[in-house]
């Protein structure tokens, strides 16, 4: 059933305050402000009660899907159940109800905060010092491709215009580098479905300022590689970006740093136990090697007998790269969540990660296409390739089939590498029983696939909103409620 | 898979077809059944230099959004502006909707093209 929009519910005359009557002399507006300032109409807001404010957004609330409402396997976002004692920290007052421009001897707990997270993120990640100020992946791979330039341009080196990404890199690579003003080349993958070494070598020059990529990357596979390819990278004079979209495959157990990554970025939303999804909101810290330190945002912030303070003199940083510190209050939960883990505890959640995804992979293997039939890291990617051309079934079904079936769908045609892509992360929170239930799901799915073609393309049947018109959604969207 | 025989075509699956010193360029029809529904086509801008196999514009799908490389090098001169509004004419029929048409500025670069049996081959691998 669709709802109704709060606008909707107008009813005209209907107020959910009442404000007691005026004790003070009454001022005309026009007194104070120019007449140019006025509102022309008043404003169409919607007039409700506060009933009705209350059960709509209750409504829409228990339409919403989230990981505390099911399994939610989707490939490279790391959706993992977020621990609610995360939430009561975040939820202390010393936390939640300070100001960043209150005087800084009042916020000592917030800076000492921010301080020993990227402590922590330096050990887990074998990185020299870095930033808490990205405020999710993208703006942390924008942040590390300014490092990059400001890097070179320090040396005087401005030849190099090109970044290098794998065609098995973290999708918004591409992105990101040209953004920030680096032409883009492509490395291609190689059979095993890693980083071509000898494709790479092809595109190393004097004109090459380093290379993005993910590891384990987005087939879920680790590049194995890697030491060779920082080397290359490194005597090609260039430098290395770590994507942390799939840093959960590899907590307490091998460190970007030591790979020979120069510049990283984590996502506190998918690694580190915070809410994510709906676009925010999220944190994407920097992290960085020892000669990329002096170039990183203002401010820094540094420790000396205890106390906490902002340093704004660095002569090479890039500068701000957000108004204040970054998200705070996600940054306290990921703290949160990396003490109450403890150093084993995140290494287990890596090596179950890892064990459920290979469990689900191994189940699922017998019947869906795997292209990379290998262990896997913490996700894998299958195809729906030979549904499509036997049955006419596409990813695109298998996922709509899946939301009938009270789970969030997988990431699909992506990576771009393997057609019919379906990229499938459970993550280390979820239980045998559900990976089995949904292992089940998926069966039934690809025997209805064979057998009622037709009907699984009207999928979903039993959501709020059925098949929706994804051409006309893209080019027609209608964001915008307009008073008939 | 329909490959007709009066076209040149690229590894990236663009399509050339020659008119003088003009090539007409499209994206072929396993191009656009790979990319599912088309929902927004780029069109270069007029006199726009290209390079040959590098990137004149965009194509994006429901799935995905895809470069469309210029098989040749020259000048932009034409655009097909139909598809501004009607993207769905690629899917329709990817050989009637051209994307943009290059004047070509070496027109031997055609010879590096396969004809319609080498690319059938090539989409038979």
């Amino acid at each position: 059933m669709s709802s109704k929009l709060i606008f909707e519910l107008n009813t005209e005359g209907r107020i959910g305050y009442r404000f007691p009557s005026l004790d003070v002399p009454e001022i005309p507006l026009d007194s104070m402000l120019k007449k140019d300032l006025f509102r022309q109409k008043p404003a169409a807001l919607p007039q409700v009660s506060e009933v009705d404010v209350i059960r709509h957004y209750t409504e829409l609330a228990s339409k919403s899907f989230g990981v505390d409402a099911g399994f939610y396997p989707l490939g490279s976002c790391t959706m993992k159940y977020n621990p609610k004692i995360n939430e009561d920290v975040a939820s202390f007052q010393g936390f939640a109800d300070i100001h960043p421009l209150q005087p800084l001897n009042t916020v000592q707990g917030t800076l000492e905060l921010i301080y020993k997270t990227t402590e922590s993120l330096c050990e887990i990640t074998g990185m020299k010092w870095g930033t808490l100020q990205p405020f999710a992946g993208a703006h942390g791979e924008f942040t590390g491709m300014k490092l990059f330039k400001a890097y070179f341009k320090k040396k005087g080196d401005t030849k190099r215009t090109k970044v290098l990404v794998p065609t098995s890199a973290h999708g918004t690579n591409p992105a990101s580098s040209h953004i920030s003003g680096f032409d883009v080349e492509e490395v291609q993958a190689d059979e095993r479905g890693l980083v071509s070494v000898s494709s790479l070598k092809e595109h190393l020059s004097d004109e090459v300022a380093g290379i993005m990529l993910t590891n384990p990357n987005t087939l879920g596979l680790f590049e194995k590689d890697i030491v060779e390819i920082a080397g290359l990278v490194h005597e090609a004079g260039g430098l290395l970006y770590y994507d942390g979209a799939n840093m959960n495959a590899i907590m307490g157990k091998v460190r970007p740093g030591d790979m020979g990554f120069d510049v990283i970025h984590l996502n506190l939303h998918k690694t580190f136990a915070t809410p994510h999804g709906g676009g925010g909101p999220g944190s994407g810290p920097v992290l960085v090697s020892d000669k990329l330190i002096p170039f990183l945002p203002v401010p820094d912030i540094t420790e000396h007998d205890g106390k906490y303070t902002l340093n704004y003199d660095k002569p090479d940083s890039i500068g701000r790269i957000s108004g204040f510190y970054g998200n705070i209050a996600v940054i306290v939960r990921a703290y949160a969540y990396i003490l109450t883990m403890g150093s084993d505890g995140l290494k287990k959640a890596s090596e179950m990660a890892v064990l459920n995804a290979n469990y689900l992979k191994e189940r699922l293997k017998k019947t869906y296409h795997l292209f990379y039939d290998t262990t896997c890291m913490h996700e894998f990617v299958l195809s729906a390739d030979t549904l499509h051309d036997e049955h006419g079934i596409s990813a695109l079904d298998v996922a709509k089939a899946l939301l009938d079936n009270g789970f969030h769908p997988m990431t699909i045609y992506f990576p771009l590498i393997v057609h019919e892509a379906m990229m499938i992360e459970p993550t280390e929170t979820e239980s045998k029983q559900t990976l089995d239930h949904f292992v089940d799901v998926m069966l039934k799915i690809y025997d209805e696939a064979v057998k009622n073609p037709e009907k699984l393309k009207e999928a979903p049947l039993h959501t709020p909103v059925k098949r929706i018109d994804e051409v006309l959604a893209a080019k027609n969207p209608v964001l915008r409620w307009v008073k008939e | 898979m329909n490959v007709p025989e009066n076209l040149k075509y690229t590894e990236d699956h663009e399509w050339a077809r020659v008119e003088g010193k003009v090539a007409y360029v499209g994206i072929t029809d396993h191009a656009q059944q790979e990319l599912g529904d088309i929902v927004y086509v780029e069109l270069p801008d007029i006199d726009t230099e290209v390079e040959k196999d590098e990137e004149a514009t965009s194509i994006e799908s429901v799935k995905a959004a895809a470069p469309v490389n210029s098989p040749v090098s020259g000048k932009i001169v034409k655009v097909n502006e139909d598809l501004e509004d009607e993207a769905e004419l690629v899917n329709k029929d990817a050989y009637a909707a051209y994307i943009f048409a290059v004047e070509m500025s070496d027109p031997s670069e055609l010879d590096s093209l396969m004809d319609a049996a080498a690319y059938k081959k090539f989409l038979g691998k």
